[in-house]
């Protein structure tokens, strides 16, 4: 471990944090703009978390643990995720591999963590949200681990920060057809996975038709704040992630402060600009039936599995 | 036409009252009201006085009265006969304290666990502030069996909606069996119409219910003036009739943007949004109110201004793409078709009303069944087969096409019409009955007023009475998540269902 890799980690997290809500904001406003609405402005998500974080929470009577803990436990794993996937440099800590299998078992440990939240609650739309939630990611986990996998493959190497760096020394492999199916079946997963249309809708006010917003309808206050921080820093962390995969250019090397500095404002602006392609995207899809959710799950399932395929016949 | 028939009225006693009720239903009428009335009320032989309306479908009105003493309270029970009839029954017997004998659901339907049970909040010597105890539990039908569990939703919701409580019982996301508690808004509508002026009771007419208040008031006045013989000239039959189709016109819109939107298709209802707006712009500059209220008086009818015939044939022709790009989108089509389907034989039991039985293949249209105005050839009734939510969008689209087309027609009409002096109503009393199509479906008032010239009894029967409980029945098969549309695709009126 050295000193240039903990201040790499440091200077993601700090950037994760800095960027998140402004994501959020940017994919609220272009879908707002787009819809003919003027929309809170950049900085509401920030100003949203603010108020929360300073709020006292209420706790039902009789819970437990868990709905203090949760909370923490997704923050604090949604960190983890951005500290291990090469945002802003490739620099990784040597004692702490930023391993794809790694990488999954920390979203497990966040997906888990809301999941038990939504049952602490005992309420029904808590248990259905978690059930929901849970059939979600049973789909969602294998396809991420494999197409990313199958983006390993190339680059020998299960290390995301080594797939990145090979996939940048090599521009030609971003454009196979393993490379393409495995980053399409990513960004499905993505879309999954942090609860967007046309999976989970998370603008609704409709209990019924809720995943993720169900699971946290009985927090409030700070435990809120936590709750919304943790799932959009996932958010930033996949989004970032699918990023450097897909257009692995700008990404920060070495430790000098001119290549972290630039890995900074690249990650910063793919992820801004990627949000806001997917804002944009919303904009034009209704949210499937929820017995067709595990269709298009599937599908992308079949597309990894595809690209794991064609990448050992490629390479 | 410029005045229906009188009704037919029957007098039968409680013993014959289940075969003369069948006879009519026998006809084809269908039972559209049934008020109970309170005479004699300081006298030792008080009697009840409950009038049964059937409505034809040929501008058919009969009533069946049946007078019973207050001391031995009951109706042999109607409800086999009728479904709307055990409606009825339990409503009079929840309000009045009317027994109906062997009904097949003796439960409560207005009344809550926390009343007591003494109290008939219409009786004229009911306790204006009874002691409301604490919850007496919630009896419901539980499913059990493997796997099944509840979901109680509300009564207060998330969104801006009124209060209404739901009960599912579900095996994985598969609705068994949804229950759902009504009447958390019991405001004594009835109640308060009685001893008032009939002029004084408009503007209550148009707060029963805040998106109906052409529906209400007019349904109202008309009432009025048959029970005092005014005539009301063809003008401002006319005018009614354009205020009517603007009432559906804007709520049409919004339940467009509003189901597409629970789809999460959110551009769709940003932009119903809009033009649901430019529509309420457009009323206050057509009435002096947004919602349309204060147009409608006894005799008569008022515009401030005439229909902006451009904005109206723009806001249709907009609506249409609006909705033909809902329909377009696989995912949305997806969604609403199939979901939530009501067959035509369970409408026709369950006596449903306005688009919801149009959709199901129904052709129920008071313009056409109990028209006060001929609507000429601009007017079609819309009506879809397939009873599901997509077939409820349908409907929906066609009637806005077609309010837009009436709402141009008949302002030419009215221009072209003779301005009539007012009619100042006549003194005595009377009983009266108005039916009007809303936009939820056909709206009865039935009205008493005394020889002093104050109001006695008011009725009102909402669509909604008639169609909430088809909800349920739809809902068999139908997904949690997909509640929400089918539940949007009804629309009922909690307020208008519970006065």
């Amino acid at each position: 471990m050295t000193i240039a890799s903990v201040a790499v980690v440091l200077i993601q997290l700090v950037l994760a944090v800095a960027v998140t809500p402004v994501l959020i904001g940017v994919m609220r406003t272009t879908r707002a703009r787009l819809e003919g609405r003027v929309g809170g402005g950049i900085m509401q998500p920030w100003r949203d978390l603010r108020k929360l974080l300073a709020k006292e929470p209420t706790r039902a009577p009789g819970s437990t643990l868990v709905l203090t803990a949760a909370p923490i436990l997704l923050v604090a794993s949604s960190l983890l995720l951005c500290a291990l996937i090469p945002l802003a440099s490739t620099l990784a800590l040597a004692s702490v591999p930023g391993d794809l299998f790694v990488v999954v078992s920390v979203l497990l440990v966040g997906t888990v963590a809301l999941a038990l939240l939504g049952l602490e609650s005992g309420s029904a739309f808590g248990g259905m949200g978690s059930s929901r939630h849970m059939v979600i990611a049973a789909l969602v986990e294998p396809t991420v681990l494999l197409s990313i996998y199958a983006l390993s493959v190339p680059a020998g190497t299960s290390a995301l920060a080594a797939i990145v760096q090979a996939r940048r020394a090599d521009p030609a492999s971003l454009l196979n057809p393993v490379s393409l199916l495995a980053i399409f079946a990513l960004v499905v997963v993505v879309i999954a996975e942090t609860g967007r249309l046309p999976v989970d809708n998370p603008s609704t006010h409709l209990e019924l038709t809720m995943i993720h917003e169900a699971m946290i309808l009985e927090s409030g206050g700070r435990d809120l704040g936590w709750l919304e921080l943790g799932s959009w820093l996932r958010l930033t962390a996949l989004l970032g992630l699918v990023a450097n995969l897909a257009l692995p250019w700008g990404i920060g090397q070495d430790a000098a402060p001119l290549t972290l500095l630039v890995g900074i404002g690249a990650i910063t602006v793919k992820v801004l600009v990627l949000g806001a392609v997917l804002a944009a995207a919303e904009v034009f899809i209704a949210k499937l039936r929820l017995f067709r959710v595990p269709e298009l799950l599937a599908g992308s399932f079949v597309l990894a599995f595809l690209s794991v395929s064609a990448s050992y016949l490629v390479f | 036409m410029n005045r229906l028939a009188r009704p037919e009225i029957i007098h039968v006693g409680r013993e014959q009252l289940v075969e003369a009720i069948a006879g009519q239903l026998a006809l084809g009428f269908r039972l559209a009201l049934v008020a109970a009335h309170e005479d004699d009320r300081a006298g030792a032989d008080a009697t009840f006085r409950i009038v049964h309306v059937l409505l034809g479908t040929a501008g058919e009105r009969v009533e069946v009265v049946v007078e019973i003493p207050r001391s031995d309270a009951w109706l042999p029970t109607l409800a086999g006969i009728s479904y709307p009839a055990g409606r009825f029954e339990r409503e009079m017997r929840d309000l009045y304290g009317i027994v109906p004998r062997d009904h097949p659901q003796p439960y409560r339907l207005v009344r809550h666990g926390h009343w007591p049970t003494s109290f008939h909040p219409m009786l004229a010597d009911a306790d204006p502030t009874p002691y409301f105890g604490s919850h007496a539990g919630f009896p419901f039908a539980e499913v059990t069996g493997k796997g099944v569990y509840e979901i109680p939703v509300g009564p207060v919701h998330a969104g801006l909606i009124e209060p209404g409580h739901f009960r599912f019982s579900v095996v994985g996301e598969t609705i068994v069996r949804m229950y759902q508690r009504l009447y958390f808004v019991h405001r004594g509508v009835e109640k308060l119409f009685e001893g008032r002026e009939p002029a004084d009771g408009i503007a209550l007419a148009e707060r029963i219910s805040g998106d109906t208040a052409v529906g209400h008031s007019l349904a109202y006045v008309m009432a009025v003036e048959d029970a005092l013989g005014v005539e009301v000239p063809e003008r401002d039959r006319l005018t009614r009739a354009l205020l009517l189709e603007c009432e559906r016109l804007y709520n049409h819109v919004n339940d467009i943007g509003a189901l597409v939107n629970d789809a999460g298709f959110g551009i769709v209802n940003q932009h119903a949004g809009r033009l649901r707006e430019t529509l309420l712009r457009h009323n206050a500059r057509l009435t002096g109110h947004r919602l349309l209220r204060g147009a409608v008086r006894i005799g008569g009818a008022d515009l401030v201004a005439a229909p902006d015939l451009d904005l109206v044939a723009s806001v249709a022709a907009e609506a249409a793409e609006l909705a033909k790009i809902a329909t377009d989108h696989p995912m949305v089509a997806n969604r609403l078709n199939t979901t939530a389907v009501l067959p035509l034989e369970r409408a026709r039991t369950l006596g449903v009303l306005g688009y919801v039985a149009r959709a199901s293949g129904m052709t129920v249209d008071a313009r056409t069944e109990q028209p006060f105005v001929d609507l000429g050839p601009a007017f079609r009734t819309v009506t879809a087969d397939a009873g599901d939510v997509r077939a409820r969008f349908d409907v929906r689209v066609g009637e806005i096409a077609v309010a837009a087309g009436l709402v141009a027609d008949l302002s030419a009409r009215i221009a072209a019409a003779d301005v009539a002096a007012p009619v100042a109503p006549s003194g005595g009393g009377g009983a009266g009955l108005g039916v009007v199509e809303a936009w939820r479906g056909t709206l009865v008032h039935r009205v008493e007023v005394g020889s002093g010239g104050v109001l006695t009894r008011v009725k009102v029967v909402d669509p909604s009475f008639h169609t909430w409980p088809a909800l349920g029945i739809a809902l068999a098969d139908t997904i949690v998540p997909d509640f929400p549309l089918a539940n949007k695709s009804f629309n009922c009126s909690y307020a208008g269902n519970d006065l």
